[in-house]
């Protein structure tokens, strides 16, 4: 009981939301959540916090300043922190890092466009909806080491998709081909996903709007923008924040699709994990932590600046219309619908 | 999902008086989506389908169909059977456990009503955005110590990272949409709180538990990073992994077409699993959301 009580422990300046608090319920739940809580403390606080001390250490066989070899590890402090960013090790740094971003803005703001289209298409359509739910969730399904080589081998020297196209283009190789055959197929896998969780915010908005947006002789565009999606706002929000957060852990794809080091395609994930491969945990660690951090900062302002609401607890009765202001509390029905989902993705893509 | 329902009508009416492109243009779309999900996942069916030595022709439809890839896949040297077994393994384990704990854990979150209940929704939430590589790295070290590299529990125990707070995520939405006065009911005639979820809820919540088992052991079916990184062994890898890393056996230095039947193979009983449970499996991932 130790241990829940002390994952659940009294977070500072933490509001008590109800003031008939029952002791007996507490414990309780401290006793039920105990399970999920030590699980979740060892498979994922433990490793942050081992991550965090192995950063500081050198691990492995090394050659110091004599050239004798050092076994074991060593406390070494932010050197391998240093180690990254200076030098040939700065260089691949840095561009992994550039990658992961690159990655992760194209894919994110491709897969958001393309979803909201399909969404509103689905929303539109009154034939053909199973067919397109059974095929939009064929894509999900789908391992992504399997869609890798499938689009792997579509993009082969003599595959289809340069016959296709026409070309003789070696996608494969370094350079921008290769980034794109990653985009590509990342797209094809997420952008119906993100439909399917926009159509779900869709679903929860009232006709009565739409009608009395017609009676007021509001454009479609106009409809779309003023009342679509502030609505669909806050589902998508959520929908969005996940899959930010999943492509800058993205790994599998680029590592199979492309193949390791290939440095136009290497990510973040990849480099820690080539590191560790052979068996550089230190700078690894240190490389994994810089990462984490990097989800941290971009999670953080992401609900703080645009107001994800990932919970879905804080809920407001009646969602505003207007959407310029006060984001903060525009979380609707349709806030959580994301979340789930968001996991979901994660599990095949991150994992 | 009454809104599902109640749509098309709606529709219908309007549609019928709108000009002949408003009609047909949400059936382009709809096409043009089917299309886009469905293609790149026939070719990979069709490439499988295709001799080996056709495997180059990029005609739509193979001159002559073939089951020489599958057999390809499956001869004993590949290993392919076994990793699909240590595939179903490790994914239908980490199902059972998350299942399991995450049961608990939902119940109570749904239910009950505690301090902190918003500060463990958000631990568990977060849990599920750490990236998996800062897991695995010190993961491998601590298992490479105590001699787990190689063996299931190896990739089953950090699985459970991202699988559990999916899990919990999905079926507290799910008890959340059943009504009290269950519990309360059966309380009234004499039940203990914990015999009230075992005898009512639980059973009333099956197909909700069974989405969730869906969900779960799909995202742990198609984990990657976790099996390449924890297994270097060939008789303990996943077929994920396996595949990856498929030699073949003609000798060729990429073996497509086994790739593809492999491939095949490893997707098939989810997209099963998939077309026959669409409506569940839409409605958890979307729960929470929509009612």
């Amino acid at each position: 009981m130790s241990e829940s009580a002390s994952v659940v422990g009294p977070p500072p300046g933490k509001k008590v939301r109800r003031t008939s608090f029952n002791e007996g319920t507490g414990r309780l739940a401290a006793l039920l959540l105990s399970p999920t809580l030590i699980v979740l403390l060892l498979v994922i606080g433990y490793p942050i916090i081992s991550a965090l001390r192995e950063s500081l250490y050198s691990s492995g066989q090394r050659i110091d300043a004599d050239g004798f070899i050092i076994e074991g590890s060593q406390f070494v402090g932010l050197d391998n922190f240093a180690a990254i960013f200076s030098g040939e090790t700065g260089e691949r740094f840095w561009n992994a890092f550039y990658n992961t971003t690159f990655f992760t803005v194209t894919c994110v703001v491709l897969e958001t466009l393309l979803g909201i289209l399909m969404a509103l298409v689905m929303h539109k359509a009154f034939k053909g909806r199973a067919i397109v739910r059974a095929s939009i969730l064929i894509p999900w399904a789908i391992p992504t080491v399997v869609s890798a080589l499938l689009w792997k081998w579509i993009f082969q020297a003599d595959g289809i998709a340069n016959e296709v196209l026409g070309t003789q283009i070696l996608w494969s190789t370094e350079g921008w081909q290769s980034v794109l055959s990653v985009i590509i197929a990342d797209t094809w896998k997420t952008a119906p996903f993100i439909g399917l969780l926009v159509l779900a915010g869709l679903q929860t908005i009232p006709d009565e709007v739409y009608e009395a947006a017609k009676v007021d002789g509001a454009s479609p565009w106009k409809t779309f923008t003023r009342i679509t999606l502030p609505l669909v706002k806050p589902a998508l929000l959520v929908a969005v924040l996940f899959r930010i957060l999943d492509t800058l852990r993205i790994f599998d794809l680029p590592y199979v699709l492309v193949g390791p080091n290939k440095s136009s395609v290497e990510t973040l994930s990849i480099l820690a994990f080539l590191e560790a491969n052979q068996t550089r945990y230190g700078p690894a660690a240190a490389y994994a932590t810089l990462l984490f951090l990097y989800i941290v900062v971009v999670a953080y302002v992401f609900v703080r600046v645009l107001g994800a609401d990932v919970i879905g607890e804080a809920r407001v009765n009646k969602p505003k219309k207007n959407g310029k202001n006060g984001r903060r509390n525009e979380a609707g029905p349709g806030v959580a619908a994301g979340t789930a989902t968001g996991s979901a993705i994660a599990g095949g893509g991150a994992g | 999902m009454a809104d599902a329902e109640k749509a098309p009508k709606r529709i219908d009416v309007k549609a019928a008086e709108a000009p002949w492109w408003r009609r047909w243009l949400p059936l382009i779309g709809i096409g043009a989506i089917v299309l886009f999900c469905l293609v790149p996942f026939y070719w990979m069916v069709v490439s499988a389908l295709r001799r080996p030595s056709d495997q180059f022709d990029n005609s739509i439809i193979p001159k002559r169909w073939s089951l020489e890839n599958f057999s390809d896949v499956f001869q004993p040297g590949t290993g392919f059977g076994r990793a699909l077994l240590n595939s179903l393994i490790v994914a239908g384990t980490v199902t059972i456990l998350t299942l399991i704990v995450g049961m608990v854990a939902a119940y109570t979150l749904a239910r009950l009503d505690f301090k902190f209940k918003n500060l463990v929704l958000a631990i568990i939430i977060t849990t599920s955005m750490f990236p998996g590589i800062s897991l695995v790295i010190p993961l491998k070290k601590l298992f490479s110590d105590i001699e787990w590299i190689n063996t299931y529990q190896a990739m089953i125990v950090p699985s459970l990272s991202f699988a559990l707070p999916l899990a919990v995520w999905n079926l507290t939405a799910f008890f959340r949409q059943m009504p009290r006065e269950l519990e309360q009911a059966a309380m009234v005639d004499g039940c203990t709180p914990a015999q009230a979820f075992r005898k009512v809820i639980i059973p009333l919540a099956a197909p909700g538990v069974f989405t969730t088992a869906i969900i779960t052991f799909i995202a742990a079916w198609n984990e990657f990073l976790i099996a390449v990184s924890m297994v270097n062994r060939k008789d303990i890898s996943t077929a994920n992994v396996l595949i990856a890393s498929f030699t073949g056996t003609s000798g060729r230095d990429q073996p497509f077409g086994s790739q593809m039947a492999a491939g095949v193979v490893v997707t098939i009983p989810l997209v099963i699993a998939v077309l026959i449970f669409q409506r569940r499996i839409v409605a958890g991932l979307t729960a929470g959301g929509v009612k």
